[in-house]
C-alpha cells in the first residue's frame, strides 16, 4: 500500500503545480484536441455517407439490374422484361394480388446548389405506382403524391434542401418540359431522399426513353432459399440476364470507393498531426520535470521509489490528453454533428446528400487517440524524471 | 548573416526542445504540402483546361448522348477551326467497375484537339487505322503491364455488343504522355477507336457523347458558344456549351468544397503549431533574459534584440518549413507510382511553395512578436538584478 500512497503523493505534488504551467499544459490539451476535432469530424462524413446509403433498402427487397451493371445509370431492363419479371412467383404481391415490384428509369438532371449556378448531377426517378407499396417507409412530409400521367414530381427532404428550386409549388425546367413539385418526402434518411420522384411514363416519354433501368421488388420469401429461387427462375430464362441482389448488398456497395477514400484522408491527416502533437506533449512533458526536478529529487532523496515517479508523470499526461480528447470530440460533435453536405457519388454519378454523423464509437476511438498521444508524450519525460540521479538534479536546482 | 551563429545558439540553447518544436513545424508542413498537392489536384482540370477549346453537352444534363450528325453542323459555326467528340464507354476492367475512363473517339480529330499529349507518329498512325485500336495513358500501361500489340479485354457497362455481350476487345497501339506533369493525369485515360466501337454496337449508334471545340480565338468564346447553342435549339437534342475550364470548374464544384474542407484541416493544423512554438518561444525568452540584458549591456540597440528575436523565431518556423516541404516533395512520387491511374499525379509545385515559405514566416511573425517585444522593453538594471 506504501507503493501506492507514494504515487497519489507525487500525482498531487505535481498536479498542484499545474496552474503554475498552465502555458505548457494547454499546448498538450490544444494540441490533442487539435488532433481528435479533426479526426472526428472527417471520420464523421464518412460515417455519415455509408449511414445514409447502408440504411438504404431492406434484406427482404432486391434490386434487378442487368447482368453486369454495378448501378442503375448504366443498367437497363426492357419494358417486356419488366412485366414479366414482376410476375414471377418469387415476388410478393399485395392483397389484390398486384406484384410489389416497380420499375424504374433514373436520369441525371441538372439542378444548382441552392446560393449556386453551378449545375450538379440530381438522380431523377421515375416510378411506378407500386414503388410508394414496395417502399413502405416513404412519407410525405410536406404537399401530396404526383398525380399519374402529369408532369409533377415529389422531392426527397435532403435533395430539397440542398438544391435550388425544389420547395413545394415551385416549378422546374427539364428538357422540353415544366414540372411542378407537388411534396416533399422522407425515407428515413436514406439514400432515396437526395432523389427527385416522378410517374414513370410520364418520365420515359419527357426523357424521351424507351425502357427501364432497374427493378425494385419485394421478395415472396424473403430467405436466403426464397432468394436463390428467384435468381434461378431468372437465371433459367433466357430472355433473362438480370442480376438480383439485396437492396442492402446494393447499396452498401456504392458507398464503398468514396467512404473508402474519406476514410483514407481522415487518417492520413490525424496521424501526422498525432505525431505533430505527440512531440508537443513531450515538450511539455520535459519542461514540466525539469520544473520540479527539485522537489522529484527531494522526494527520491528522503525515500520515494522511482515507480511512482514514472506513473505520476504519466498520469499527469494522461489526464491533460483526456481533457484534450474531450475538448477535441465535444469541438467535432457541436460543429459537425447533423451539418449537411451532399457530393458526387463516383459510384453512382449522382448527388448523394448526408449528414455528417458523430456517433459514440468515434468519440471513443476520439478520446483512445488522445491517451495514445498522451502516454507516448509522458513516458520518456517520466522515465528521465526517475532516472535523474538524486544529487545531481538537487544540485541544478 | 553576421548574426547567424548568435542565432543558432539561441536556437540550439535546449537542445531537446528545439528539436521538437521543429519536428512538429516539420510535421504541419508536410501535410501542408500533402495536401495542398490533393487539392491542386482536384483543381487540375480547370488548370490545365486550354481558353481555346469549348465543351458542348447536351443541355439537360451531361450523361444524354448527342448525334453525331451535329459534328458537321458545328464545324460550320463561324470561328470553329476543329471538333471532336468522345463517348463515355463505361469500362469495367478486371472484374472493377470503372478502374479508368474508357472514350470512343475519332482518332485523328481527338488528337489534333489535344496536342498537349505526345504519341509516337507511327502510334498515332496506327491508331488512326486500326478499326479496333485503342492507345491508353502511360501511367496506366504502366500499372497494368499492358504492351504494345497485346489484346486488351475490356467489359463495359453501358454498351452491349450486337450480340448482347458485353465484353469487348480492342488491340493496344499506341502509349499517350504528357510533357508537362500537370497534364499526365489527364492521359489517364484508354481510347478507343469509334469506327468499330460505334458499328459494332447494339443501340446508340450514330450518337456520341460530348463534343470537343476548338476555336481560333478565346475572346470569342461565348459568342461562338452561344452560337452553337443556338443552332440547336428546339431540336430535340439541345446542347449546353461552354469554355473547357468552366466546366472543369463546375464539375469539381460537383465534389463539392474540396477546397474548404482542406483550408479548415490546415487551419486546425497551423493554429495548434501557433500555441505549440509560441510556447516554445515565450518560455525560451523568459530563460534567456539576463542573456538579453547582458547583450543590451553590450550595446545592442532596442531595435536589434527585437530583431534577433524576431529572426530566431523565423528561423525555426523558415527550417521546419523547408524540412516538411521537401519531405512532402520526396514522398509524392512514392506515392504516385502506387496510385497510378487511379488518381491523378500529386506534385509539390512552386507555388506551394511560397505559399508555404509565407505561412511559415507569418506564422513566426505571429509567434515571435510577443517574445520579441518583451525583449524590446527590457530594462537592464531590472533584468540582470530581478533574475536569479
Amino acid at each position: 500500500m506504501a507503493w501506492t500512497s507514494q504515487v497519489v503523493a507525487v500525482t498531487a505534488l505535481n498536479l498542484r503545480t499545474v496552474p503554475q504551467r498552465v502555458g505548457p499544459s494547454l499546448v498538450v490539451v490544444i494540441g490533442i484536441a487539435g488532433v481528435v476535432g479533426v479526426l472526428v469530424s472527417v471520420l464523421a462524413m464518412s460515417e455519415g455517407f455509408r449511414h445514409t446509403l447502408a440504411s438504404t433498402g431492406r434484406p427482404d427487397r432486391v434490386v434487378l439490374l442487368r447482368q453486369g451493371s454495378d448501378s442503375e445509370l448504366s443498367s437497363s431492363v426492357t419494358r417486356d422484361q419488366a412485366t414479366l419479371l414482376a410476375t414471377l412467383p418469387g415476388i410478393a404481391r399485395d392483397d389484390t394480388g398486384r406484384p410489389l415490384a416497380t420499375a424504374e428509369l433514373m436520369v441525371m438532371v441538372d439542378l444548382p446548389r441552392r446560393g449556386e449556378t453551378d449545375p450538379n448531377n440530381v438522380p431523377f426517378r421515375g416510378v411506378q405506382p407500386a414503388a410508394f407499396a414496395v417502399r413502405e417507409e416513404l412519407a410525405l412530409v410536406e404537399g401530396r403524391r404526383f398525380a399519374r400521367g402529369v408532369r409533377e414530381v415529389i422531392v426527397g427532404r435532403k435533395a430539397a434542401r440542398q438544391f435550388a428550386g425544389l420547395d413545394v409549388g415551385s416549378r422546374i425546367a427539364f428538357r422540353d418540359s415544366d414540372w411542378t413539385v407537388v411534396g416533399i418526402f422522407a425515407t428515413g434518411g436514406d439514400v432515396h431522399e437526395s432523389e427527385i420522384w416522378a410517374d414513370a411514363e410520364v418520365a420515359m416519354s419527357a426523357f424521351r426513353r424507351t425502357g427501364f433501368q432497374s427493378m425494385t421488388a419485394a421478395l415472396a420469401d424473403a430467405s436466403d432459399a426464397g432468394l436463390a429461387g428467384l435468381r434461378g427462375a431468372i437465371d433459367r430464362d433466357p430472355r433473362f440476364s438480370i442480376t438480383v441482389l439485396r437492396e442492402p448488398e446494393y447499396y452498401a456497395r456504392q458507398a464503398k470507393v468514396l467512404a473508402g477514400l474519406i476514410d483514407v484522408l481522415g487518417y492520413t491527416v490525424s496521424v501526422f498531426m498525432a505525431i505533430g502533437a505527440t512531440f508537443g506533449a513531450l515538450n511539455c512533458m520535459y519542461s514540466a520535470i525539469a520544473s520540479r526536478q527539485t522537489e522529484i529529487a527531494t522526494l527520491r532523496a528522503i525515500g520515494f521509489g522511482g515507480a511512482p515517479v514514472v506513473v505520476s508523470v504519466m498520469i499527469e499526461a494522461l489526464l491533460l490528453a483526456l481533457l484534450g480528447g474531450v475538448v477535441g470530440g465535444a469541438l467535432g460533435y457541436v460543429y459537425c454533428d447533423g451539418a449537411s453536405l451532399s457530393t458526387l457519388n463516383f459510384s453512382t454519378f449522382s448527388q448523394v446528400a448526408f449528414d455528417f454523423r458523430v456517433t459514440p464509437a468515434l468519440l471513443a476511438q476520439g478520446l483512445g487517440w488522445a491517451l495514445l498521444i498522451g502516454a507516448a508524450g509522458g513516458l520518456m519525460p517520466a522515465v528521465r524524471a526517475a532516472r535523474l540521479p538524486v544529487t545531481v538534479a538537487l544540485r541544478a536546482g | 548573416m553576421r548574426y547567424l551563429p548568435l542565432l543558432w545558439a539561441g536556437l540550439f540553447r535546449r537542445k531537446t526542445r528545439t528539436a521538437l518544436t521543429l519536428a512538429s513545424v516539420l510535421i504541419a508542413f508536410l501535410l501542408f504540402g500533402l495536401l495542398q498537392a490533393v487539392e491542386l489536384a482536384f483543381e487540375s482540370g480547370a488548370d490545365t483546361a486550354d481558353a481555346r477549346r469549348l465543351l458542348t453537352t447536351a443541355r439537360y444534363s451531361i450523361i444524354e448522348p448527342l448525334p453525331m450528325a451535329y459534328l458537321r453542323r458545328i464545324e460550320q459555326v463561324p470561328g470553329v477551326v476543329g471538333v471532336a467528340f468522345a463517348d463515355w464507354f463505361g469500362a469495367r476492367y478486371q472484374n472493377e467497375s470503372n478502374a479508368f475512363p474508357v472514350f470512343a473517339v475519332d482518332p485523328a480529330r481527338y488528337l489534333d484537339m489535344y496536342p498537349e499529349f505526345t504519341i509516337a507518329p507511327d502510334q498515332r498512325e496506327a491508331f488512326a487505322r486500326t478499326r479496333t485500336g485503342a492507345v491508353a495513358g502511360v501511367r496506366l500501361v504502366e500499372r497494368y503491364g499492358w504492351r504494345i500489340g497485346q489484346k486488351l479485354p475490356i467489359a463495359s457497362e453501358i454498351h452491349a455488343k450486337s450480340d448482347g455481350s458485353m465484353a469487348w476487345e480492342f488491340d493496344l497501339v499506341g502509349v499517350l504522355d504528357a510533357d508537362d506533369p500537370a497534364v499526365r493525369g489527364n492521359t489517364d485515360v484508354v481510347l478507343v477507336n469509334v469506327a468499330h466501337f460505334d458499328e459494332a454496337r447494339q443501340f446508340g449508334k450514330g450518337k456520341t457523347g460530348w463534343y470537343i471545340v476548338r476555336i481560333a480565338d478565346p475572346a470569342q468564346a461565348r459568342v461562338i458558344a452561344a452560337e452553337i447553342d443556338r443552332r440547336f435549339m428546339n431540336s430535340p437534342d439541345e446542347t449546353k456549351t461552354q469554355p473547357e475550364k468552366e466546366f472543369a470548374i463546375g464539375f469539381a464544384r460537383q465534389i463539392g468544397d474540396m477546397g474548404a474542407l482542406v483550408t479548415r484541416i490546415l487551419a486546425a493544423v497551423f493554429f495548434t503549431i501557433l500555441i505549440l512554438t509560441g510556447n516554445t518561444m515565450a518560455q525560451s525568452i523568459r530563460e534567456r533574459i539576463p542573456e538579453l540584458a547582458i547583450l543590451k549591456t553590450l550595446g545592442f540597440s532596442d531595435g536589434k534584440v527585437t530583431a534577433l528575436v524576431l529572426a530566431e523565431a523565423v528561423l525555426l518556423l523558415v527550417i521546419g518549413a523547408v524540412l516538411g516541404l521537401t519531405g512532402a516533395t520526396a514522398v509524392l512520387p512514392v506515392v504516385n507510382g502506387s496510385t497510378g491511374g487511379r488518381f491523378p499525379p500529386l506534385f509539390v509545385g512552386t507555388g506551394i511553395w511560397l505559399v508555404g515559405l509565407a505561412i511559415a514566416v507569418a506564422l513566426a511573425v505571429a509567434v515571435g512578436l510577443p517574445p520579441a517585444l518583451r525583449a524590446r522593453r527590457l530594462r537592464i538594471v531590472e533584468a540582470l538584478g530581478g533574475h536569479r
